[in-house]
């Protein structure tokens, strides 16, 4: 008997803001179009390879080293954004100074700036007849059309993540303990490494997480400044393209599949890392 | 506290003040820490400069190294205005599509509790963490000639992938989450009291949005067209995946700046780049804005 009372409760809790039904058509509807339906496509063309041709596919050395280069580059690129992010972030909330608002508002920019334009302008600004291309060229230092042309590529479309992802959590910070840290002796260095470095570490680590993603799968700003070099400068997302100018669907796809793998894999580690750390401090 | 630190510093947290103490106070000058600011800001400045005003710069002197007539003959040319006209209706065609979405989305998971909700805010976030090589890959899949969906478009003479319906799915594939993303915290905080009196005393779905629910939403919906349109007009892997580069039909913005580049025409793609560039920057600016006038 009560459980009829509860059912009918919830049914009438449902009822008493209309739109239910039709905001869950339109949204499913056009999930299962646009994201999903698609997605599926991934799984059956993959499967028209038989296993071992899939594994010969992805374990070719071009393809493997494809992965390395995209993976390399992208965690150098997180690590560096990392550093600078927090430094970037720590600047803007708490100094006051002059253009600090123009300084808030350019951190955007890799996101309104179409990845096409980013690519050939750094291409131009790193080559060896560029700006800054130029003068490393002097040293004997080839960044465009190497690796580190890549890693800087990645540095500009990652940047904003660890900024934004930093500054609410630096911004929320209670001074309080940081008083106490220093009224006790402690210095600022100390303070830092100890007080607010642990506080900002799930922001930091979130913020490193999406600019390694990020990294993996960018392709437009990337692919002028990487040269395509097999075994050298190719990135994986090359290679699918790579592929499919070549016809071939079944073996794009399944570097596609590995990549989504990886991506996948490493917001799980990330995920798990701050799940347990939250556990860790909590206790 | 006076008024006017009061304003520069927040709020004063204790009847004592003493929160704010160690804000009023500014660093003298000469002392290390005074020095560690100064080092910091420097380094952050110059950190943006080299990698983001520069390559600003970069498009713009090279755009223009040929002067204005060259500069302005790229602009006018057949090709760029197509490619203009298909990404403006990309654009427009992932707003339409993302805000229709985004607003339905956003009401269903914020305003009603139901199992797997938790799933479909997960899935909505997909195109998210998804390589944009990978998002055009799936339509050609998809709608392509091996695609399962292949042989019943190609026997109603339906072109999707190759052709511009390609584009505009993916565009709005990349975009997808953008709009949902910043109307569901702000419908999930007003929470759903408001909606459930006005439904009590017997006003229609639509009055319910209208009168209700929009006014909360109309500066994040604002918000999530902004970052929507940024990303839409500058979307370059997935387009380029499913373009089949075909001049004149097929090219967006970005697309023929890539072209014009691969055929060593720098002049006119750094000029075509200044377009976006210019689109960028008022995408910035009114992003700062409604950001400004939230606050």
């Amino acid at each position: 008997m009560e459980q009829q009372i509860t059912k009918v409760k919830n049914r009438r809790e449902i009822r008493v803001i209309p739109g239910f039904g039709l905001s869950m058509g339109v949204t499913l509807a056009m999930l299962s179009t646009i994201v999903l339906i698609p997605l599926v496509s991934l799984f059956t063309s993959a499967a028209q390879l038989s296993f071992q041709e899939f594994v010969e596919v992805v374990t070719s050395p071009q393809i493997v080293s494809g992965y390395m280069v995209s993976l390399s580059c992208a965690f150098f690129a997180a690590l560096i954004n990392t550093a600078f992010g927090l430094m970037l972030a720590w600047v803007l909330v708490r100094y006051d100074f002059p253009g600090k608002r123009l300084m808030d508002g350019l951190i955007e920019l890799p996101f309104a700036l179409p990845t096409a334009v980013a690519g050939i302008a750094l291409t131009y600004l790193y080559s060896d007849q560029g700006w800054i291309g130029s003068f490393f060229a002097t040293v004997g230092v080839k960044i465009a059309y190497t690796r580190i042309g890549i890693t800087i590529a990645m540095i500009f479309v990652g940047i904003p993540f660890v900024v934004r992802a930093v500054q609410p959590v630096l911004e929320k910070m209670d001074r309080q303990y940081e008083e106490a840290a220093m009224m006790l002796g402690a210095g600022r260095r100390y303070t830092f490494a100890r007080v607010i470095l642990p506080e900002l570490f799930p922001a930091l680590l979130a913020g490193f997480g999406l600019a390694f993603a990020r990294g993996i799968g960018e392709y437009g700003s990337v692919v002028f400044i990487a040269g395509n070099i097999p075994y050298e400068t190719q990135i994986a997302p090359l290679l699918i393209m790579a592929k499919l100018e070549q016809y071939k669907y079944a073996d794009a796809t399944a570097i596609a599949l590995v990549l989504l793998l990886l991506s996948f894999l490493l917001m799980l580690i990330i995920n798990s890392v701050q799940i347990y750390m939250q556990k860790f401090s909590k206790s | 506290m006076p008024e006017k630190l009061q304003k520069k510093y927040g709020p004063d947290h204790g009847e004592d003040g003493i929160h704010s103490i160690q804000k009023v106070i500014e660093p003298p000058k000469g002392s290390t820490k005074h020095i560690t600011r100064n080092i910091l800001i420097g380094i952050s400045a110059l950190f943006l400069l080299v990698m983001l005003i520069l390559p600003l710069a970069v498009v713009v002197v090279n755009a223009l190294k040929e002067g204005w007539a060259a500069y302005s003959a790229a602009l006018l040319d057949e090709y760029t205005g197509k490619a203009l006209q298909l990404t403006l209706l990309a654009t427009a065609a992932a707003i339409l599509v993302n805000t229709v979405f985004g607003i339905f989305a956003a009401y269903l998971l914020s305003k009603f509790y139901f199992r797997g909700r938790e799933l479909v805010a997960t899935l909505i976030d997909i195109p998210f963490s998804i390589s944009p090589v990978i998002a055009g890959l799936v339509f050609i899949l998809t709608f392509g000639s091996v695609g399962w969906m292949g042989d019943f478009l190609t026997a109603h003479n339906i072109r999707i992938v190759f052709a511009v319906p390609g584009i505009l799915l993916a565009t709005i594939f990349v975009t997808f989450p953008f709009v949902f993303r910043e109307l569901f915290p702000v419908m999930n905080a007003q929470g759903k009291d408001e909606e459930e009196a006005a439904g009590l005393m017997g006003a229609g779905g639509f009055t319910i949005f209208r009168r209700i629910t929009f006014p909360h939403i109309k500066w994040a919906l604002l918000y999530g067209i902004i970052l929507c349109s940024a990303r839409a007009m500058g979307e370059f892997g997935a387009v380029s995946v499913i373009s089949g580069h075909l001049r004149g039909k097929t090219n967006t913005l970005p697309l023929h700046v890539e072209i014009l580049y691969n055929e060593f025409n720098t002049t006119a793609a750094f000029a075509v780049s200044s377009i976006l560039v210019i689109l960028a920057a008022l995408i910035l600016i009114a992003r700062n804005l409604v950001e400004w006038k939230t606050k």
